[in-house]
C-alpha cells in the first residue's frame, strides 16, 4: 500500500474562487435582467461580449507567462467583464468595450502578477482607459435604448441621466420609485437599486463579503450629502445621491473586489468611508457628474496600507495596553 | 449557541462512524515497540539491557528533567533496544519487548485516601505512572500538577474533542465516568481549587448524560456544555470559551488538563496503574469497520488496522491524529504511542493545488482563532521576511489548521506556517 505522506490540515472545505466568482455572477444576474428590461437586449449583448473578450484575454496571459493557474475556470475574467459591461452606457459601441476589456485584464490585471496581484480594480481601471480616449461612449446616455439595436450602430438618444441633472444642482425629475427600480438613465449595470440590493443580500448570505465596506461606502455618500445638500429638500437629494449613479454598483461589487480592498475589518470600514467621501468630493468639484470611478481608483492605492495601519488586536492583549 | 472565542471553523463532524459501544481490546501483539521518548522533554534512559525479562507495567526507562517514563505493556523478553520510527517519522531508541502471553503483572498499590493527598505526593504518583497529556501535546502531566498547586481557582477538564472522526475522549466517558469525574474531584482537591470544570461540546448528548448522572450534585465538579467548534480544544481557545478571558502572550495559562489525561490520572493515583493501554478511535471512509478499540501502547498501527477490521485498498492516506492536525504516517509499521487518540484512513489525499493564488478573500484571517492575518503571513514566509513574521506574530499561529481549511485558493498555509517557525528559531 501506497501512502500519501502530506501536512496538516488533511481536509479541506469545498470552498474554491469558482463557487465564490460564481456566488458574485448570480449577484450580479438581478441587475441583468433589470438592465434587459429598461435597455433593451443590446444591454446583454454588450455584457457576454465584454466577459467574452476578458476571458479570451486572460486566457491569452496565462499562456503567454506559462501561469500553471486555470485562469479560465475560475470565473474571475467573467465577473471583469461583466463589472465593466455594467459601468457603460447600452449605447457604447462594442469594440470600446473589448478595447476597455483588455487593458484591464492585461495591464491592470495580468502584468501585475494576475489574480489576487492587481492592485487596481480591472473593471474600473478598463472603464478610466476608455473614458480617456472616448469619453463621449462613456459618458453619452440614451434614455430608451430599447430601441437601440443589438447589432450595428446606435443612435444616441442623448438624454441626461439622474447624476447629469443633479451637476446642475438640480433634483432629477424621475420619482424616487423610478430610481429605486431603475427607470432612470444611467450605465447597464448601475440603475437599479433594488436589483443590486438583491444581489448584496445574495453575497452576504453566502459569505462572499461582509456589510462593512458597501455599508461605510453607502453611508458616508449618504451623511455628506444630507449635510451638504443642493436644492431645497436635504432628504431628497440624499436618496437622488445614494441612488443615482453608480454608488450601490460600487459599493457592492467595485469596492468589494477582494484583491484591490482592505482584509482587516477595521480597514474595510475606512476604506468604504473614504470611498463615500471621495464620491461626493468628485462628484461636487471635479468635471464630471460621476465620481465612482476614480473615488474607487484612488482608495485601492491605499488598500493595503490601511490593512497595514489599522492591525488587528493580538490575541490576549486587550486595547489600551492592559495584559501585555 | 453562540460561540464563545473568536474565529474557528465547523467542518462535518463524522464522529457517529466510530461513536457507540466500548472500546474492543485489541489482543497484545508478538512483539511490542515500546519508544523511550513519548512525551515532550527529555527522553528516557532504557532501564533493561537486551535479554532481560520483564513484567507488564514494569519500568524500563525513565530519566532526569522533564521526562516521563515508559513501561512494558506486556510481560516477555527484551530482544532489541534500537531506533524505532514512531508516527510522525522520526527515529526514536525503543525497547523492543517479545511479548510472553502470560500478561505478569508487576506489582502495583494505589493511594487508599486518595482525596487527601497534596499535589506533590499526586504528581509523584502520576510521574511514577508515565501519564502525559493525551490531548496532543504529550506534556508530563506532573509538572503541570506540581506547578499548579494553590494556584488557580478552577481546574479544566479539556473533554472538547474538537477534531472531526475522532472519538476516543467520548468512549472514555460514556464508558468510564467514574474515572473522569473521580479525576477531576482528585484534581480540584490536590491543586486547592474550588472546583473543575470539565467542558464538553454539545456534540456529545451520550458523554454529557454520563458524567452528569456519575457527577450527580457535586461542588466539586461542574459540567460545562458548549457549542461544537473547531478549534475549541485548543487550550487558549477552550479557557477563553470557559472563563471569558484571553490569555495574554507569553503567561501561564493554568491548570488545564486532557479529559483522557484526568482518567488516567485518577488510575494512577488509585490503583497505581502505570499507562499501558489507550482507546484509539480506527476511522475514515478507509476504515473497514470504524470504531473505537483499547491498545497497548506499542502495538503497531498495522496490528491495530488488523483487529479493527482492515482498511480498504484504495486507502491514500493513514493519520496519526485528527484530520485537522494529525500527521500522516508512511507506514503501518509504527507504533502506538501516549499520545496516538485516533488512527485516520481516508480514501482521498487532499490535494495540494499546483499553482495556488491568493484572491485576498480574508477568509483565513477570519477563521483564525488567535487573530492573525495568514494572507501577510504567507507572503512574508515565502519572502522570508523575519522581521514582519515577528510583526504580524507568526509564533501565536497555534498551527490549528482552520486557514488551510477554508481558503478557496487551496494555499498550503499552515504548512507554510510551521516551516517558517523555524526559520524564525534560525534553523533552515
Amino acid at each position: 500500500m501506497n501512502l500519501t505522506v502530506s501536512a496538516a490540515p488533511h481536509i479541506r472545505s469545498n470552498e474554491t474562487t469558482r463557487k465564490i466568482m460564481l456566488d458574485v455572477l448570480i449577484a450580479l444576474a438581478p441587475a441583468m435582467i433589470a438592465a434587459v428590461i429598461f435597455f433593451g437586449v443590446r444591454a446583454l449583448v454588450l455584457t457576454a461580449i465584454s466577459a467574452a473578450a476578458c476571458v479570451a484575454c486572460d486566457a491569452l496571459m496565462g499562456l503567454a507567462l506559462r501561469r500553471k493557474a486555470d485562469c479560465v475556470g475560475d470565473l474571475s475574467a467573467v465577473v471583469t467583464g461583466v463589472l465593466l459591461a455594467f459601468s457603460l452606457p447600452v449605447s457604447c459601441p462594442y469594440w470600446v468595450v473589448i478595447i476597455g476589456d483588455a487593458f484591464a485584464i492585461i495591464v491592470v490585471k495580468g502584468l501585475v502578477g494576475g489574480l489576487g496581484q492587481n492592485v487596481f480594480n480591472p473593471a474600473l481601471g478598463g472603464r478610466a482607459f476608455v473614458m480617456l480616449f472616448w469619453p463621449a461612449a462613456v459618458t453619452r446616455f440614451s434614455l430608451d435604448a430599447v430601441s437601440a439595436a443589438a447589432f450595428g450602430t446606435v443612435d444616441i438618444v442623448a438624454s441626461s441621466t439622474p447624476l447629469q441633472t443633479m451637476s446642475r444642482s438640480v433634483l432629477p425629475e424621475a420619482s424616487l420609485l423610478d430610481m429605486f427600480i431603475g427607470n432612470i438613465g444611467g450605465c447597464i449595470g448601475e440603475v437599479c437599486t433594488l436589483a443590486l440590493l438583491i444581489g448584496f443580500a445574495w453575497l452576504l448570505y453566502r459569505g462572499v463579503i461582509s456589510w462593512r465596506i458597501p455599508a461605510a461606502y453607502v453611508g458616508a455618500v449618504a451623511v455628506l450629502t444630507l449635510i451638504f445638500y443642493r436644492g431645497d429638500n436635504a432628504l431628497a437629494w440624499m436618496l437622488y445621491s445614494v441612488m443615482g449613479g453608480g454608488v450601490m454598483l460600487g459599493a457592492i461589487f467595485m469596492a468589494t473586489d477582494y484583491a484591490t480592498s482592505p482584509t482587516v475589518p477595521a480597514a474595510q470600514i475606512a476604506y468604504g468611508l473614504g470611498c463615500g467621501v471621495l464620491t461626493v468630493v468628485i462628484r461636487y468639484f471635479g468635471i464630471f457628474p460621476e465620481g465612482v470611478t476614480y473615488a474607487i481608483l484612488i482608495m485601492n492605492a491605499f488598500a493595503w496600507a490601511l490593512d497595514k495601519a489599522m492591525p488587528v488586536r493580538r490575541f490576549g492583549v486587550m486595547k489600551g495596553g492592559a495584559g501585555k | 449557541m453562540k460561540q464563545l472565542f473568536g474565529g474557528g471553523i465547523h467542518p462535518d463532524g463524522h464522529k457517529d462512524m466510530s461513536r457507540g459501544g466500548a472500546a474492543v481490546p485489541v489482543p497484545a501483539p508478538e512483539t511490542v515497540v515500546i519508544p523511550l521518548c513519548q512525551h515532550i522533554g527529555s527522553a528516557c534512559k532504557p532501564l533493561v539491557a537486551v535479554g532481560d525479562a520483564v513484567l507488564m507495567g514494569q519500568k524500563i526507562g525513565d530519566g532526569e528533567g522533564r521526562c516521563s517514563p515508559v513501561h512494558a505493556t506486556v510481560s516477555g523478553e527484551v530482544t532489541a533496544i534500537e531506533e524505532r520510527e514512531v508516527p510522525g517519522g522520526a527515529k526514536v531508541l525503543s525497547v523492543v519487548i517479545r511479548n510472553d502471553f502470560k500478561d505478569a503483572r508487576a506489582e502495583a498499590k494505589g493511594a487508599e485516601d486518595y482525596m487527601s493527598l497534596s499535589a506533590a505526593e499526586v504528581a509523584a504518583m502520576v510521574r511514577e505512572a508515565g501519564v502525559v497529556g493525551m490531548g496532543g501535546a504529550a506534556f508530563p502531566t506532573n509538572s503541570k500538577i506540581a506547578s499548579n498547586e494553590g494556584k488557580t481557582e478552577t481546574v479544566l477538564i479539556n473533554a472538547c474533542e474538537c477534531e472531526p472522526y475522532i472519538t476516543s475522549d467520548d468512549t472514555i466517558m460514556c464508558t468510564c465516568p467514574g474515572d473522569v469525574i473521580g479525576g477531576a474531584r482528585l484534581l480540584a482537591k490536590a491543586l486547592k481549587a474550588r472546583k473543575s470544570i470539565i467542558a464538553i461540546e454539545d456534540n456529545k448528548p451520550e458523554a454529557i448524560a454520563a458524567l452528569r448522572a456519575e457527577a450527580g450534585e457535586d461542588e466539586l465538579v461542574e459540567i460545562r456544555v458548549l457549542p461544537t467548534r473547531y478549534p475549541q480544544g485548543a487550550k487558549k481557545q477552550l479557557i477563553l470559551a470557559v472563563t471569558g478571558r484571553e490569555v495574554a502572550p507569553g503567561a501561564r495559562s493554568g491548570a488545564l488538563f486532557n479529559v483522557t489525561t484526568t482518567a488516567n490520572i485518577f488510575r494512577a493515583v488509585t490503583k497505581g496503574q502505570p499507562l499501558l493501554e489507550k482507546i484509539v478511535t480506527v476511522t475514515g471512509d478507509g476504515a473497514n469497520a470504524p470504531q473505537n478499540v483499547l491498545v497497548r501502547i506499542g502495538t503497531s498501527f498495522a496490528d491495530v488496522i488488523k483487529a479493527a477490521g482492515g482498511i480498504a485498498e484504495d486507502t491514500k492516506q493513514v493519520i496519526a491524529g485528527g484530520p485537522m492536525m494529525g500527521k500522516a504516517v508512511d507506514t503501518l509499521d509504527v507504533p502506538v504511542v501516549k499520545g496516538t487518540n485516533s488512527i485516520l484512513c481516508l480514501t482521498k489525499a487532499c490535494d495540494a493545488a499546483a499553482d495556488p493564488v491568493c484572491i485576498r478573500c480574508g477568509k483565513c484571517a477570519s477563521v483564525c482563532p488567535m487573530y492573525l492575518q495568514p494572507l501577510y503571513l504567507y507572503r512574508y514566509a515565502k519572502a522570508g521576511d523575519k522581521e514582519m513574521l515577528n510583526e504580524y506574530y507568526l509564533n501565536d499561529c497555534m498551527e490549528c489548521g482552520c486557514c488551510s481549511f477554508v481558503c478557496p485558493g487551496k494555499l498550503p498555509l499552515t504548512e507554510t506556517f510551521v516551516q517558517a517557525k523555524q526559520l524564525l528559531k534560525g534553523g533552515k
